[in-house]
């Protein structure tokens, strides 16, 4: 605990680093696999083939993805990204293409047959309706970006993973604990963050929490 | 004068319904990729402005197929369609389909709307402004019994038999003047349903809108229908009134499909004053309805009496033996037996 009282900038500047990390992974998994996911969800026989491909990325251990990265994008959060996004794909789309296919057929006919266009029902019907389960996968990706996250020290990306690290090599373990612990209080903020998103967006479309 | 001044009153009655809502089918046909028949079959009818009409056949039939193409959720491999003289194709499909109510069996109301965004949503796709939408919906939510005070709920706080109401107010929202009912009720149980179709019938008679309701349900299609279109293996088998249908089938199967006792079925088709009216008319009882003579005409004890008065009436006779399986007489039953059975079971129940 005195090793927190002590470095408490120290602290809380790789914290806000690791959160960094984090938003920026989520931002670009969403750019990425918002639309892919829909293209996934109109195009059936797509589905198989992309998802396998993300399956593989996901097994590829991570401290080899991140060396692989580093002769391209180089040293630094750049790779990091980079790879915690190919990662993030896997969780977000399984789920993001679940809340879309599994709206009521009746519901998306009921819009056709009433004249909304395809952008009108994707805004007002489809975005909202799946959003729950989109909100899941984006919890997802923000847990195991924060996990993996203390990885990326490694290849000079900052974050928590540095005290991590550090404790390691000199045997402080204090400076251990106290990475264990910051990473720790980070996850459950962000899981219950957007767990509480996620029950609005549940809360008004059934009318409870579930 | 007064001559000219009843003419004139006599014009306003016969006009009453616009003539934007007649739909034309001309020699339609879909063929789906999965299967190597058609579902619609070169189906030609003309639909006038202002009648109810049901497409009444079969699961498999077409019929959905039929009405889908109205507001081209399924496009046509050939032939033409025409609302109010308008070939459908000449419009952008969206704008055609704001402009034609739709309803289906599974209601699809938007789960995260309320019923007042549920309702208003073509309005505001049409650009109508606030107060023409509340107006709009008030009127509308009085048009199919339920409380302005559920505007702001959720379709999933509402039964049933109110949320397909909320989904015909739905279809009715921006005042179209074509109503596309696709198997509307069958989801809905017994009682609800009858009372539902009460409703659609005097909303009906209120709005003058063209519907065109799909149900494989022949009483439905009888309760219903001021036409009905028969409509088997995507041919068009007949159109015509309930009691067309029922007085000169077409063939076999639309006697089947009317029901053998349909000699039952046209009480419930003709008032008394058709009767006071055919007596002026004597001719009218040796062309509708000559009495079957089937002088062979025998009851079974087995028999159940909705068949009994059936076949008393078919006969022309006042009673018709009974025999049983070795043809022994048993005895004579006739219409004072049946309402001597019925009504002294009444109290005892």
């Amino acid at each position: 605990m005195n090793y927190l009282v002590n470095n408490f900038n120290v602290v809380a500047e790789l914290f806000l680093q690791h959160l960094q990390l984090t938003l920026a992974v989520i931002f670009f998994s969403l750019l990425i696999g918002i639309p892919l996911g829909l293209l996934l969800a109109r195009i059936r026989w797509l589905r198989g083939p992309v998802m396998s491909v993300l399956g593989i990325i996901y097994t590829i251990p991570s401290l080899s993805f991140f060396v692989l990265l580093i002769p391209i994008f180089g040293l630094g959060t750049r790779p990091a990204i980079v790879a915690l996004t190919a990662y993030a794909q896997l969780l977000l789309i399984r789920n993001w293409l679940v809340g879309l296919t599994t709206i009521e057929p009746a519901v998306l006919e009921a819009a056709r047959g009433m004249g909304l266009n395809g952008w009108q029902r994707f805004w007002q019907i489809e975005f909202p309706l799946a959003l729950p389960m989109l909100l899941a996968g984006i919890r997802l990706v923000a847990l195991s970006s924060i996990g993996i996250g203390t990885i990326a020290a490694f290849i000079n990306a900052g974050g928590l993973g540095v005290l991590l690290f550090q404790g390691v090599i000199t045997a402080n373990y204090s400076k251990i604990f106290t990475g264990a612990l910051a990473v720790t209080v980070l996850s459950f903020a962000a899981n219950y963050f957007i767990r509480y998103l996620e029950q609005r967006a549940e809360f008004r479309i059934y009318g409870k929490r579930i | 004068m007064t001559i000219e001044m009843i003419s004139s009153s006599a014009e306003t009655i016969e006009t009453p319904v616009s003539e934007s809502g007649e739909i034309v089918f001309e020699h339609v046909s879909k063929t789906f990729a999965t299967n190597s028949y058609p579902a619609v079959d070169q189906v030609s009818v003309r639909i006038t402005a202002g009648d109810l009409v049901v497409l009444l056949g079969p699961s498999g039939c077409g019929k959905t197929t039929l009405l889908k193409m109205v507001n081209r959720l399924y496009e046509p491999d050939r032939g033409k369609i025409w609302i109010g003289g308008k070939e459908i194709h000449t419009l952008p499909v969206n704008e055609l389909r704001r402009q034609i109510g739709y309803v289906i069996q599974q209601v699809g109301l938007f789960p995260h709307m309320t019923i007042q965004k549920n309702i208003s949503i073509v309005p505001r796709l049409l650009g109508w402004e606030e107060k023409r939408i509340n107006d709009r919906l008030e009127m509308l939510m009085q048009l199919i019994g339920l409380p302005v005070s559920y505007l702001p709920r959720y379709p999933r706080q509402l039964s049933g038999g109110e949320q397909q109401r909320v989904g015909l107010a739905r279809a009715l929202a921006a005042d179209p003047e074509i109503l596309l009912m696709d198997e509307p009720f069958a989801a809905v149980d017994a009682i609800n349903r009858e009372r539902l179709q009460t409703e659609l019938i005097d909303l009906h008679s209120k709005l003058n809108k063209t519907i065109l309701f799909v149900t494989h349900d022949v009483e439905e299609a009888f309760r219903l229908a001021k036409k009905i279109i028969v409509m088997r293996a995507g041919k068009l088998v007949q159109y015509g009134s309930p009691l067309e249908l029922v007085t000169q089938p077409e063939n076999e199967f639309i006697e089947e499909l009317v029901g053998s006792n349909n000699i039952l079925r046209k009480l419930s088709l003709v008032n008394v004053n058709s009767i006071l009216k055919a007596r002026e008319n004597q001719s009218f009882y040796t062309s509708k309805f000559q009495p079957v003579e089937k002088p062979s005409t025998v009851l079974h004890p087995e028999d159940d009496l909705r068949s009994v008065i059936s076949l008393l009436l078919c006969s022309g006779k006042d009673s018709l033996p009974v025999k049983d399986s070795e043809d022994q007489l048993l005895g004579m039953v006739g219409y004072s037996d049946l309402r001597e059975m019925l009504i002294s079971n009444l109290p005892s129940e």
